[in-house]
Formats: C-alpha cells, structure tokens, sequence
C-alpha cells in the first residue's frame, strides 16, 4: 500500500481507526490507569514514544534482517524483545540523564512492555505492508490515538463519582459501557478517511 | 472485587501432594476469579475477536493452549529460574508457544488465521497468562499449574462464547454463519459485531456477574 499518504495514516489511526476504541489494543492499562487525567496523560506519553521508536525499530528488523533470512516466523518473539529491551534502556536512559522525567514518566515504563498497544502497532505494520514513512506515521498516530482515547474517558470516569450508578454496574463494567459510547461516537469519523 | 479466596492452591505449594485441591482450583479459574470477567484481564481479545462465535472459540481454545504450557514449564524451570529474569524467562516461554499455535493454525485453517489478524501473536501480551505464571506457576507443582492453566483458559473461552453467541445472534442474527433468527420479524443490529458493541456487551457481562456473585462495593465508588 505504497500509495497512501503517511499523513492520511497519521489521522486515520488517531481517529478512524482508534487502535483502542476500534482495535481494542491496550485494554489492561487502560482500565487502571483511566481514573485520573495526569496518570492518564502521563502513560500516554510514555506509550506515544516507545510505540514510535519500537515500530521504526521493527521495521528494519523485519524487513532487512527476518525476511532475507526467512525467518518471518520468529517475529513474535523477536518484537516482544525488541519492546522489552527499549523499554527498560529507554528507563536507565531517563532516570540517568532527567531525573525529573523519570520521576514523571518512570512507574508508567514497565507498564508499557506489556501493553499490548505497542506490539499490536508492530504486528499491524507487518500485517498492512506498510513502507517506512507509513510505519512511522502508524506507530506515532496510534500513540496519540490510545492516548486521545484514554484521557477522554478519564476525563469521564472522574466525573462519574458525583452519578448515582446501579450496583453491578459500579468498577470496571460502567467503565465498559462509557467507552463503548466513546467508541461509537469515534464512528463518526468513518467516512473521513479509511484504512485497511 | 474484593473476594477472600483469590488461589485456593497458593497454600500446598512446594510441600504437600495438591491432589485435594483440583477441584477448587478448577472452579477458581472458571468462576470465582474469573480472568476476564472478574480479574478484567486480557480484555483486548476478548473484545475484537468475539463478533463471531467461531473466531471466539478459536481464540478460548489458543488461549487454553498457551496457559497449560505456559504455566507447566514455567512450573518445571521455577526453581532453576533466577528471579531477576524470570519476566523474559516467562515472555520467552509464551511466545514460543504462541508461535507454535500460529504456525499451526496458518498450516490447517489459514482462513481462521486471517480473520484472527494480530490477535494470535497478541496472546504474548495477554496478561492472563503472564499473571497466572506469575501467581501460580512460579510457587506450584507442574501438574496443579498445568490445571490451572487449564482452568483459567476454560474461564476466558467461556466468557468468549458467551460474547460471541450474544454479538453474532444479534448482530446478524447467525450462530456460526448459519441463520437462527428469521430475517422475516428479526432485523439485525449491526452496532453488535462493530467495537461499542464489544464494550458494551462485556460491560452487561461483568455487572451480571456481578449481580449473580452479589460482589458489590458498599462504598459506592462511581467509577
């Protein structure tokens, strides 16, 4: 799919194709973490950069390394330890040189190994046949997507302690249902770009 | 979610034979702490793999594959794992199996394969299973985590059946591609096999298991 514009993926990933409202991606640390908005904007920051830089990463991997060698079928794990090891150098890389950030985005890191937003994005990239500049667009729009998504409902989930919500509904299952409406007004971008 | 059996097993660990405890162990993962609908993990699947009950299944019976070989060799390797790796240890052992669930679906059903997307190779991130080696594995004789296993990937394949029979009937009115409800009085609510719906069928899912366990929380946090 060489002739679609990187841009065009860029904001079909934030809003057409929200990888958490329409592919479900990251669920898990979305559910603990959408109760505030700054936990929430922070994990999103931390998400946004380790998806952009593991997709540029898996990239070259995958095309340059896995495929001459026909090895396509190890990708799994090779990605999951691509993941892993960024993350934790990303950790010592911060907590070395902006203890600050690392005080900020530290707890969030080791959280993100295991989100599944990010090796869904690596999978995606291989799955679409996306180019470079394509992949890049993906890996950075899903970020912000997950993050878009994640700190909308956040915003929601602090206003629903003042709400009166029936009791098997109360935790993770009303949270449920309001971002299936998030999802079902994220439909209403459909028609302005698609992506297959 | 505040239940005061969370792993029955947790105490036989190591010493004594685990025989008498199967059964809890098995109704644990099922019910009691059900990974998806109690525990609320490994969601992601369990949301865009249901629009059909076929897909739904496939999806249960590879999670069940992955949790009893996850959990049998991380079991087996517990004692020679040094507990600072044993996070890539555990990643290195779901991902081989994940492998070997994805070449053999490719192999035999490449339909199934394309229809499942990402979803296969994101059972490594599945946190059901990383939280089960985690939680029992890691403390328990390969033959109980090897049940275990068993039990909590019988849990999530029945919450998915559960969804995915709800999702495909009303959503097109089908049970495994095979017309139920007649087109005559039954118009099809497509919003069903489309993402909200997933929310908002595991979403009704979870506040009826709520309902049946009568686990409420009597503080009555809204969110």
């Amino acid at each position: 799919m060489a002739e679609v514009s990187p841009l065009v993926i860029l904001v079909a990933a934030i809003f057409t194709n929200n990888i958490l409202l329409a592919n479900f991606l990251g669920m898990c640390s979305f559910l603990a973490v959408s109760k505030r908005i700054d936990t929430a904007a922070g994990l999103g920051a931390a998400v946004i950069f380790v998806t952009t830089f593991t997709t540029a990463i898996n990239y070259g991997i995958y095309h340059h390394v896995l495929v001459p060698m026909g090895l396509t079928f190890l990708s799994y794990i090779i990605f999951i330890t691509v993941i892993a090891a960024f993350v934790q150098f990303v950790e010592m890389f911060v907590e070395r040189f902006s203890p600050v950030l690392y005080h900020a985005l530290g707890i969030f890191l080791p959280l993100i190994t295991v989100n599944c937003a990010i090796l869904g994005v690596s999978l995606f990239m291989i799955i679409r046949n996306y180019t470079f500049m394509q992949s890049i667009a993906f890996g950075f729009g899903g970020g912000v997507g997950w993050t878009l998504a994640i700190i909308l409902i956040a915003g929601l989930r602090q206003k629903m302690r003042y709400s009166i919500v029936p009791v098997p509904f109360r935790g993770v299952a009303i949270a449920m249902v309001i971002t299936g409406v998030m999802a079902m007004t994220f439909m209403g971008f459909a028609g302005m770009v698609t992506i297959q | 979610m505040a239940h005061s059996g969370p792993v029955v097993c947790a105490i036989c660990g190591g010493s004594g034979p685990c025989d008498g405890k199967g059964r809890e162990t098995l109704r644990a993962g099922v019910w009691v702490t059900n990974p998806v609908s109690v525990q609320v993990l490994g969601i992601c699947s369990a949301l865009a793999v249901t629009n059909k009950l076929e897909n739904a299944l496939v999806m249960g019976a590879a999670l069940m594959f992955v949790c009893v070989g996850t959990n049998l060799f991380v079991s087996l390797l517990r004692n020679v794992t040094p507990r600072r790796i044993r996070m890539i240890a555990e990643v290195a052992i779901i991902a081989t199996f994940v492998i070997i669930f994805d070449q053999v679906l490719r192999a035999y059903y490449l339909e199934m394969s394309k229809q499942l997307g990402p979803y296969v190779g994101l059972i490594i991130t599945n946190c059901i299973i990383m939280g089960r080696a985690e939680a029992f594995a890691l403390s328990n004789r390969p033959v109980v985590s090897m049940l275990d296993g068993l039990a909590n990937g019988l849990g999530y394949a029945v919450v998915l059946g559960i969804i995915g029979f709800v999702r495909e009937l009303m959503g097109t009115g089908a049970l495994f591609g095979h017309q139920i409800l007649a087109a005559e009085w039954y118009t099809p609510n497509q919003l069903m096999i489309l993402a909200p719906g997933a929310f908002i069928a595991l979403g009704f899912l979870i506040a009826l298991h709520n309902a049946i366990t009568g686990v409420n929380k009597p503080e009555g946090k809204g969110n």
